[in-house]
């Protein structure tokens, strides 16, 4: 416990010492700010509604960024070779993957949590559902986090950044596509509804949508949770796995 | 301190190592020597436990590294053969990194920080970032890593590699003073180092030791008296065997 957090607070240090971080952010809100504004209808839509103005576009941005904060997780240390020094440390290789995916997900949080001026301009224009915003902003962590999770994966598996951030957002627009109602009819049409169905279990729409709505399923937590889990055993199996 | 025991490790199809075994005893300094691609980081490697072998086992201090390998690792200090470094940090930072790993804390921790630093010679560099560092700075700043929680087994992967001169005297003199109460292995290719720091040599060669003796064994072993002939005598030996076999 004590190196996972000697390893979070390292990891910390990196992203907030260097532009990455603040960079990633900065777009971050540039984009999630903008489109609420623009495209969302934030303003004529005469809701005090966060759903569709501004938590709508979070998965979207999230494909593209998320890779970007988690890309050097693991493909650094590989190509530096400090993994020979983490790995001869007296801790768990599993230590500092949570580390490490605990750093990325802290500057998701500063993102999110500077997001926090539509929060009150929406209470002052109006009169909306706190409940259903907190559960917006837990389901887009999620999201976040879910991304953060496979990117971390795929930088177990190269040493090359670029190839892990190409990979990395194709399968999170993978992902995020699998939920389109409209993609996944035209899919059941072409192909078959079972393949359909399976292709919407992949995908974070599915789960994400009922939690910017305020409601909190069991199963859409569990998807949460199994998704991310799975992805970081995964990495601990892959970086074994690539020194035996 | 350290014990091999048949050690061994295959990549795929290739042999790297081949049923190694010998032992280290605290107030021992093994040189660890041999051709490029004889084995020697592999072997080290899997003593520190980043690589696992595939046959086998290690025991640092009688605990293994394979049943307990946080006990066995926290009894080691490494330098790796790139010395690799957290190029955005200071070099006090990263010593700083390295000692909360490996469970220092507090006044512990602060004073062995000044320790490996007086010792390494850092002292003014401690505040730089690492990536502004020259070759040696980074070298010595690795193996402050090594040395910084006063540990009991060394292995050191070419601990002179990219220094110049004074800066590999003061490496072997730091070796030498240090293998007096502790079990050290250093890999070189540099055969004057194992006079200059060496209790015990051996010679790798295609994964097997090929010698093994104090350094004054190893000479007299030599026709000519030279440790350099007798590297390459056992070296070179079977693959000029096997070149003048396929020849016929």
């Amino acid at each position: 416990m004590r190196t996972t957090w000697t390893i979070f607070k390292r990891e910390t240090a990196s992203y907030f010492s260097q532009p990455t971080a603040y960079a990633i952010i900065f777009i971050f809100l540039v984009l999630s700010l903008g489109l609420a504004f623009t495209f969302g209808r934030f303003m004529r839509a005469g809701d005090a509604n966060l759903e569709w103005p501004f938590f709508f576009w979070h998965p979207l941005i999230f494909m593209f960024l998320a890779p970007a904060v988690a890309m050097r997780l693991w493909t650094d240390e590989q190509r530096n070779g400090t993994i020979e020094l983490l790995a001869t440390m007296p801790t768990s290789l599993w230590s500092a993957i949570c580390g490490k995916f605990l750093a990325a997900c802290l500057v998701w949080l500063v993102a999110l949590a500077l997001t926090f001026p539509i929060v009150l301009t929406v209470n002052y224009l109006g009169n909306p559902d706190n409940g259903a915003i907190l559960s917006g902003y837990l389901g887009s962590f999620l999201v976040c986090a879910s991304f953060l999770a496979l990117t971390m994966l795929v930088s177990a598996c190269t040493r090359d950044q670029v190839v892990c951030l190409i990979v990395s957002i194709a399968l999170c627009i993978f992902m995020v596509l699998c939920g389109y109602d409209d993609l996944i009819r035209e899919l059941a049409k072409s192909t078959n509804e079972s393949l359909a169905e399976v292709l919407v279990s992949v995908g974070v729409w599915d789960h994400f949508r009922w939690m910017v709505r305020g409601m909190f399923r069991v199963q859409d937590m569990v998807w949460f949770a199994a998704t991310i889990t799975t992805c970081l055993l995964g990495t601990s199996a892959i970086l074994s796995a690539r020194r035996a | 301190m350290i014990a091999a025991t048949d050690l061994t490790k295959h990549f795929g199809s290739k042999t790297a190592v081949a049923g190694l075994t010998f032992t280290v005893k605290a107030g021992e300094v093994l040189g660890f020597l041999g051709p490029n691609g004889a084995g020697k980081s592999t072997t080290m490697r899997m003593i520190t436990g980043f690589l696992p072998p595939s046959s086998g086992d290690i025991h640092i201090g009688g605990i293994s590294m394979l049943d307990s390998p946080a006990q066995a690792k926290a009894m080691i200090g490494y330098l790796p053969e790139s010395a690799p470094l957290y190029q955005d940090m200071t070099v006090r930072g990263f010593l700083k990194f390295c000692g909360q790993m490996r469970g220092l804390r507090g006044s512990a921790l602060r004073d062995a920080l000044e320790r490996s630093i007086d010792t390494c010679f850092l002292g003014p560099v401690a505040t730089q970032a690492i990536d502004t560092l020259s070759k040696g700075y980074r070298h010595r700043t690795c193996l402050a890593q090594a040395i910084l929680h006063d540990p009991q087994v060394l292995i050191l992967d070419e601990p002179t590699d990219g220094l110049d001169p004074n800066q590999k005297h003061e490496v072997r003199q730091l070796i030498a003073r240090l293998g007096k109460t502790k079990a050290i292995i250093f890999s070189t290719h540099i055969l004057e180092e194992v006079d200059a720091a060496c209790t015990r040599a051996v010679i790798v060669d295609r994964g097997k030791i090929v010698i093994d003796g104090s350094p004054a064994d190893l000479r007299a072993q030599s026709p000519t008296g030279s440790l350099t002939d007798l590297f390459r005598h056992l070296t070179t030996r079977d693959a000029g065997a096997a070149a003048v076999a396929n020849t016929l």
